[in-house]
């Protein structure tokens, strides 16, 4: 009875479930792949490639709390990139591409939030046409070429950025895990974070407690497209290189990884810890497939039984239902406790 | 009965004893007090010629049929539309409509409890009471430990919720109808609401649940503070209030002390009331 009460609260740890998803994923790897998973290089390379996806999930955390979606974030990075890498070409200097790339991204996302907020249309439509849009005007803009820049390598944007601390552990994922401890605060701690939860949660509160539902909206969207533009930077960066098509692969993994996390597409909540493990649990299954060595064609199938299965058991923890368990086993061992309030 | 009757077909519009009236306070001893208040929706009159106070320690029951105009009354009330025209005045301070919103009239002491969109129901209990109003430190951040705190003693001795299982971090959703109305009301009396406006807060909720909800009613009265109770209830108004004002097409069409009437004349009145109107319009 005591060790079931004790799981229940376990459950109720932001992202413990979901790290222990990760976790037994590495285990099972560990044993069909022992020659890859027991050695430091693949994390290492998870390290490397996971960070623009997980960066990408916080943001996209902040919008689904909202009880809205966005599709525009993955031409943000094709977007915000083709800004890195123009002006770098251009001006010789990193940061004024770096200051661009997130002023890129602020601006898509200002523009889904005044369709969404102002004018009342569907987030799901306004940033369905942004994707089409502004991944269309990258490809003009680009004249449809991916850029070399590889002269960043030598700057200090690139070390500080993707550099390798201690000669291995890649910077990105420092910066990555940085940025979510401040999205937990800001989602968590901050007012800002309680004014999307209650606005996801039901905008009619929302706004007869005061709250301006519509600028809270816009700067959720503000808040997505600068994450994504520093996703785009962090991407651009690592890989020397601009193309075309570098956001493309993220949309559908990234959803997935803040839905493994535990946020509701229904609104209301979001959790940024879930979608850290979730990013790294659709980041990392590729390659555990592929070292298991049961084939590439495997990989979709067993990333959407991971997926299901996360997905469930976020569903039954979050309905708690394991909470009102332990309630009950609880009230029977210590029936006095009503007395004290 | 019947000697009643001329009394109630041509009621009066001046408001009945109200609880403490001090001579010296600025107020009047009103909570609230319109005068003249209009409210046109283009070409439509929503509400005509309005005046309306409300006791410092005054519960004033608000009655009348669907479109009888009394959530517009409260939507000027509160800060969610201005009127055309006419005054208001929240314990003797005039308001200015102009830039008067949800928060200015929270800051004037006014709050509302809504039948179903008071709370978010996915959050915690501690968010719930500090939505809007957080107590934040430097850069906007909630500090979580006091709204924890002073949430559980708006519980425990505001409300009296105690044991049942709520705590502070339960979520709304866990909570019943009658409880919840409990947080609102409490919330609405932790910051001192000078004025509580209950907008059919027992609509769809069980009798024991109802009863929970008239005896957090009666904790306003209590804490000496004034409330306009609309339901549609005749039972529940009587039993709640120190007087009825009656709406009907955007006027006030009667006013009575609790001490005038008995239930069963007032659900008369009301009765005879519609019929009256009809015989009018013929």
């Amino acid at each position: 009875m005591g060790r079931r009460t004790t799981f229940a609260r376990l459950a109720k740890i932001e992202g413990l479930p979901i790290a222990a998803v990760l976790a037994t994923m590495y285990l099972v790897f560990m044993i069909t792949a022992p020659n890859v998973f027991t050695g430091h290089r693949i994390y290492m390379s998870f390290l490397q490639t996971i960070p623009p996806m997980l960066v990408l999930g916080l943001g996209l955390t902040f919008v689904i709390t909202a009880g809205e979606i966005d599709l525009s974030f993955s031409a943000v990075v094709a977007f915000s990139g083709f800004m890195y890498a123009w002006s770098y070409r251009t001006f010789d200097e990193p940061w004024i591409g770096f200051v661009l790339a997130l002023a890129a991204g602020a601006l898509v996302g200002y523009i889904n939030g005044v369709l969404v907020a102002k004018i009342g249309v569907p987030s799901i439509m306004a940033t369905l046409a942004a994707q089409f849009f502004w991944s269309g005007l990258t490809v003009l803009l680009a004249g449809g070429a991916s850029w070399n820049i590889k002269g960043i390598q030598d700057e200090f944007i690139h070390t500080l950025f993707v550099g390798r601390i201690f000669g291995s552990i890649p910077a990105q994922a420092v910066w990555a895990l940085a940025l979510t401890v401040f999205c937990w605060f800001l989602l968590n701690r901050h007012r800002f974070g309680e004014e999307v939860m209650f606005v996801g949660d039901n905008p009619n509160v929302a706004r007869v407690m005061g709250i301006n539902v519509e600028r809270t909206k816009i700067k959720l969207f503000v808040l997505n497209g600068v994450l994504a533009g520093f996703a785009a930077v962090l991407l651009t960066t690592e890989m020397n290189t601009f193309w075309t098509t570098q956001g493309e692969g993220y949309l559908l993994p990234v959803m997935a990884a803040v839905f493994i996390g535990g946020s509701s597409i229904a609104g209301g909540e979001g959790f940024v810890v879930g979608t850290f493990f979730g990013a790294y649990i659709i980041g990392s299954l590729e390659a555990g497939v592929v070292a298991t060595g049961i084939g590439g064609y495997w990989t979709e199938l067993v990333s959407g039984l991971v997926m299901g299965a996360s997905v469930v058991l976020n569903i039954v923890i979050g309905d708690g239902r394991l909470a009102a368990a332990s309630r009950r086993v609880r009230h029977w061992m210590v029936p006095e406790r009503d007395d004290g309030g | 009965m019947a000697e009643r009757e001329p009394e109630l077909r041509f009621p009066i519009d001046v408001p009945a004893e109200l609880g403490t009236v001090d001579p010296d306070d600025p107020s009047g001893g009103y909570a609230l007090r319109m005068v003249g208040i209009e409210k046109y929706f283009g070409l439509v009159c929503a509400l005509r010629d309005i005046d309306f106070e409300v006791g410092r320690n005054e519960i004033v029951g608000l009655i009348g049929d669907n479109g009888a105009g009394k959530s517009t009354l409260v939507k000027v009330l509160t800060g969610v539309f201005p009127p055309t025209r006419g005054t208001l005045s929240i314990a003797g301070r005039d308001v200015d409509f102009h830039g008067y919103n949800v928060k200015r009239a929270h800051s004037y002491g006014i709050e509302t409890v809504y039948q179903d969109k008071s709370l978010g129901e996915k959050q915690d209990l501690w968010r719930n009471f500090f939505i809007g109003r957080e107590i934040t430190g430097r850069f906007g951040f909630i500090n979580v430990k006091k709204e924890k705190k002073i949430a559980n003693q708006i519980m425990v001795e505001t409300i009296g919720f105690r044991g049942e299982g709520i705590t502070v971090e339960s979520k709304v959703s866990d909570l019943s109808g009658g409880e919840r109305q409990g947080v609102a009301i409490g919330r609405a009396m932790h910051f001192d609401a000078e004025l509580i406006i209950l907008d059919e807060p027992t609509v769809a909720l069980s009798l024991k649940e109802v009863s929970k909800v008239l005896n957090f009613v009666h904790k306003i009265k209590e804490a000496g503070k004034a409330s306009v109770y609309i339901s549609h209830d005749i039972q529940d108004v009587y039993e709640i209030s120190d007087r009825f004002v009656i709406m009907d097409r955007g006027e006030i069409v009667a006013s009575i002390a609790k001490a005038d009437i008995s239930l069963r004349a007032l659900s008369d009145f009301l009765l005879e009331y519609a019929h009256g109107l009809k015989d009018r319009e013929r």
